[in-house]
């Protein structure tokens, strides 16, 4: 039931995404460019093949993989309000990014504009950044008990890194700054088609990986302690998870900047929907569910066509504070809570 | 007879904890044995080890020196999934299962042995069944583990160890948070579990008097941190009950063997003896006596007779008071 509505509001929003943009093209047309038919003008077939299809697909694929970043992260952790950017591994992306930059000698606004060998070293130095904040919050898990004070060292942690990533800015030039800024305000018109292939190809192959990592993942419900009398390998789990939850954070980190609260809410909205806590079921929903809320954020943020598009991080906390609040306020009568 | 052979034994184990070459021992030397068909209790303490002791036996912990051996192997030869096919365990643990059915819950007690995705066969799904069955939890199959009482919620992690299909179930204190209702019906169950299905349980609790009602076989840890280990009747008979708790000093308890439990020790001051004829009186007066400072082990004082609950003599010196309750005959004796 869950899993049909959100396959249908990813199609419905992907196709809502292609309609509207600064620039009015008929709906028939966009279609017809989409089916292959070609149009007779070159700069509105440009705009729907070059722009808003890249644009959608990257939003769609952001957020199944900061969804699914954030459900590893609940579930691993035990903490039902643990996510991506609020535990600071989308933080920690961005310092790996700000320092690769850097060190290239060049700029955060020329990452686009760069080589594959540029992409590649951007996205490593992203993943590094996150496995730091990862490995750190995994020592501290073990060190601090109970899952808010876990949640307020994630926070401090994000702190220094945002504290890092200033000091860099400082050294900086203006433009740097600059671009810096409205990277950080997040952005899913960065992939260009000539590096949405790859990353469509990192997305989903850590997709696929934490597909099959449901069967522990349900067991990881239960605590360490009866995953491990189930016969859970508790290492190399907990190091799958933390290595999947990384790529997928540092990728979508790296192209889009760091983007707030999806990772936190959808599976939330995943399973207050689906009324499980079951990943069999729960982790395709996450998936989609992710794409959906995205396209839809993606939407609202294209909407006021004339004045240009409002940064997709001043739209995530307003559909994503509403749900958190309601979920803190409800947690008693919450299933998943207790 | 041959004496049967254990399904689990631990050969001079010691158990503790190791931070870099410092260790610390919390208890030495067991040598202990668990059968199939029995319910042994382990009893002492808190804080004396009980926990570590059951997760070294369940491997979770390596041991200090000695082996536990399962079906004649070092358990540290086993793999995390072998053991998994041996051993269930249950803590007090909570979880984050809340938005499970106890079915699911259930279920994932088949993790060892179904495949790569968890999906569940017939027979995962038959087990499944009975082992929500045994544990009389079918009822709430689709109910969500959030949803249940305490004594519902133990009873469904105990179904999830049946369904893991281990010859071995340890529970650590599983009836810890429960009414006497529940803790009554989890012993029982585990009981059942020992006898119908041949299981060997292992399970720490502080609830004495169950234990010695149910349990086949007794773990005493003494004060000094030994184990004594034994048929449940015969370890009370031969007063390892009272090496449990410390001997001297302020709140110290001591073993009634009639009762089964543990007492408070309470000061005498004055001696009666008692005399009456049906079994239950007497063993509720004797205990209004105790609670009062009155001894019924022989006693100068004089005597007491009660033949009802409602007619009690006390004969004094020569003078006899008559009462008709528990509660007179006290106020009474504290006058005389």
């Amino acid at each position: 039931m869950a899993i049909s509505l959100f396959a249908a509001a990813t199609v419905i929003l992907s196709v809502a995404n292609l309609l509207v943009g600064s620039v009015d093209i008929p709906a028939s047309e966009v279609l017809g460019i989409i089916a292959g038919n070609g149009c007779d003008n070159a700069v509105w077939e440009t705009i729907v093949s070059q722009s808003r299809l890249p644009m959608v697909a990257t939003a769609a694929l952001s957020g199944a993989a900061l969804s699914v970043a954030g459900l590893l992260l609940q579930t691993l952790f035990n903490n039902p309000l643990a996510g991506p950017s609020i535990l600071g591994v989308s933080t920690g992306s961005s310092l790996g990014v700000a320092v690769v930059m850097l060190a290239l000698g060049g700029e955060l606004g020329t990452l686009f504009g760069s080589s594959v060998g540029g992409y590649v070293s951007v996205l490593l130095g992203a993943f590094a950044g996150a496995a730091l904040i990862l490995a750190s919050l995994m020592l501290f898990s073990s060190l601090v008990r109970g899952a808010t004070m876990l949640l307020i060292v994630g926070i401090m942690i994000s702190y220094l890194a945002s504290s890092a990533i200033s000091l860099l800015n400082f050294f900086s030039t203006q433009e740097g700054v600059h671009s810096y800024v409205i990277w950080g305000l997040g952005n899913f018109s960065g992939v260009t088609p000539d590096s949405l292939p790859l990353f469509a190809t990192v997305i989903l192959s850590a997709i696929a990986w934490s597909l099959l990592l449901v069967k522990p993942l349900n067991a990881l419900l239960l605590g360490s302690r009866y995953a491990e009398n189930l016969g859970v390998n508790l290492r190399r789990t907990r190091n799958s998870l933390l290595l999947v939850t990384g790529i997928l954070t540092a990728t979508v980190t790296a192209f889009c900047g760091p983007i707030g609260f999806i990772g936190l809410v959808v599976p939330h909205i995943a399973r207050l929907l689906l009324n499980s806590s079951n990943h069999n079921v729960l982790m395709p929903c996450t998936i989609l569910a992710g794409a959906a809320v995205t396209l839809l954020c993606q939407l609202i943020s294209v909407l006021p066509t004339s004045v240009g598009i409002i940064p997709i991080n001043a739209i995530t906390p307003i559909v994503g504070v509403p749900i958190i609040i309601y979920i803190i306020l409800n947690r008693k009568k919450i299933k998943y809570f207790n | 007879m041959k004496p049967a052979t254990p399904i689990l034994a631990t050969y001079d184990l010691s158990i503790g904890y190791r931070t870099g070459k410092r260790k610390s021992v919390v208890m030495q030397d067991l040598n202990l044995e668990l059968h199939g068909g029995r319910l042994t209790a382990l009893l002492g303490q808190n804080g004396i080890g009980k926990s570590t002791m059951l997760r070294t036996i369940a491997g979770s912990q390596p041991p200090l020196a000695g082996i536990v051996s399962l079906d004649g192997h070092s358990i540290e030869e086993y793999s995390r999934r072998d053991l998994s096919l041996r051993m269930s365990l249950v803590f007090t643990d909570r979880t984050q299962a809340g938005g499970l059915t106890v079915r699911q819950l259930v279920s994932l007690g088949r993790y060892p042995h179904t495949g790569f995705f968890g999906r569940l066969g017939r027979r995962d799904e038959d087990v499944v069944e009975k082992a929500m069955e045994a544990t009389a939890i079918g009822h709430k199959s689709t109910a969500f583990v959030a949803e249940l009482s305490d004594g519902e919620r133990q009873r469904a992690m105990i179904a999830r160890a049946l369904a893991q299909e281990t010859p071995i179930i340890i529970l650590d204190e599983p009836t810890a948070f429960l009414d006497v209702a529940s803790r009554i019906e989890v012993v029982s169950l585990l009981h059942s579990l020992a006898r119908e299905q041949g299981k060997a349980v292992l399970l720490s609790t502080h609830d004495i008097s169950q234990a010695l009602s149910l349990a086949d076989q007794l773990w005493i840890v003494t004060r000094d941190r030994k184990v004594l280990q034994g048929c449940t009747e015969d370890l009370i008979l031969s007063g390892a009950m009272q090496q449990m708790f410390p001997e001297k000093g302020t709140g110290s308890v001591a073993f009634d063997a009639l009762l089964g439990d543990f007492e408070s020790p309470l000061p005498t001051f004055q001696g009666y003896s008692l005399e009456c004829e049906n079994p239950i009186l007497r063993h509720w007066i004797t205990n209004a006596l105790r609670r009062n400072g009155i001894s019924t082990y022989g006693g100068d004082n004089g005597t007491i007779m009660a033949t009802a609950a409602n007619d009690y003599i006390v004969n004094k010196q020569g003078e006899k008071h008559r009462y008709t309750s528990v509660a007179t005959l006290i106020d009474g004796l504290r006058n005389l």
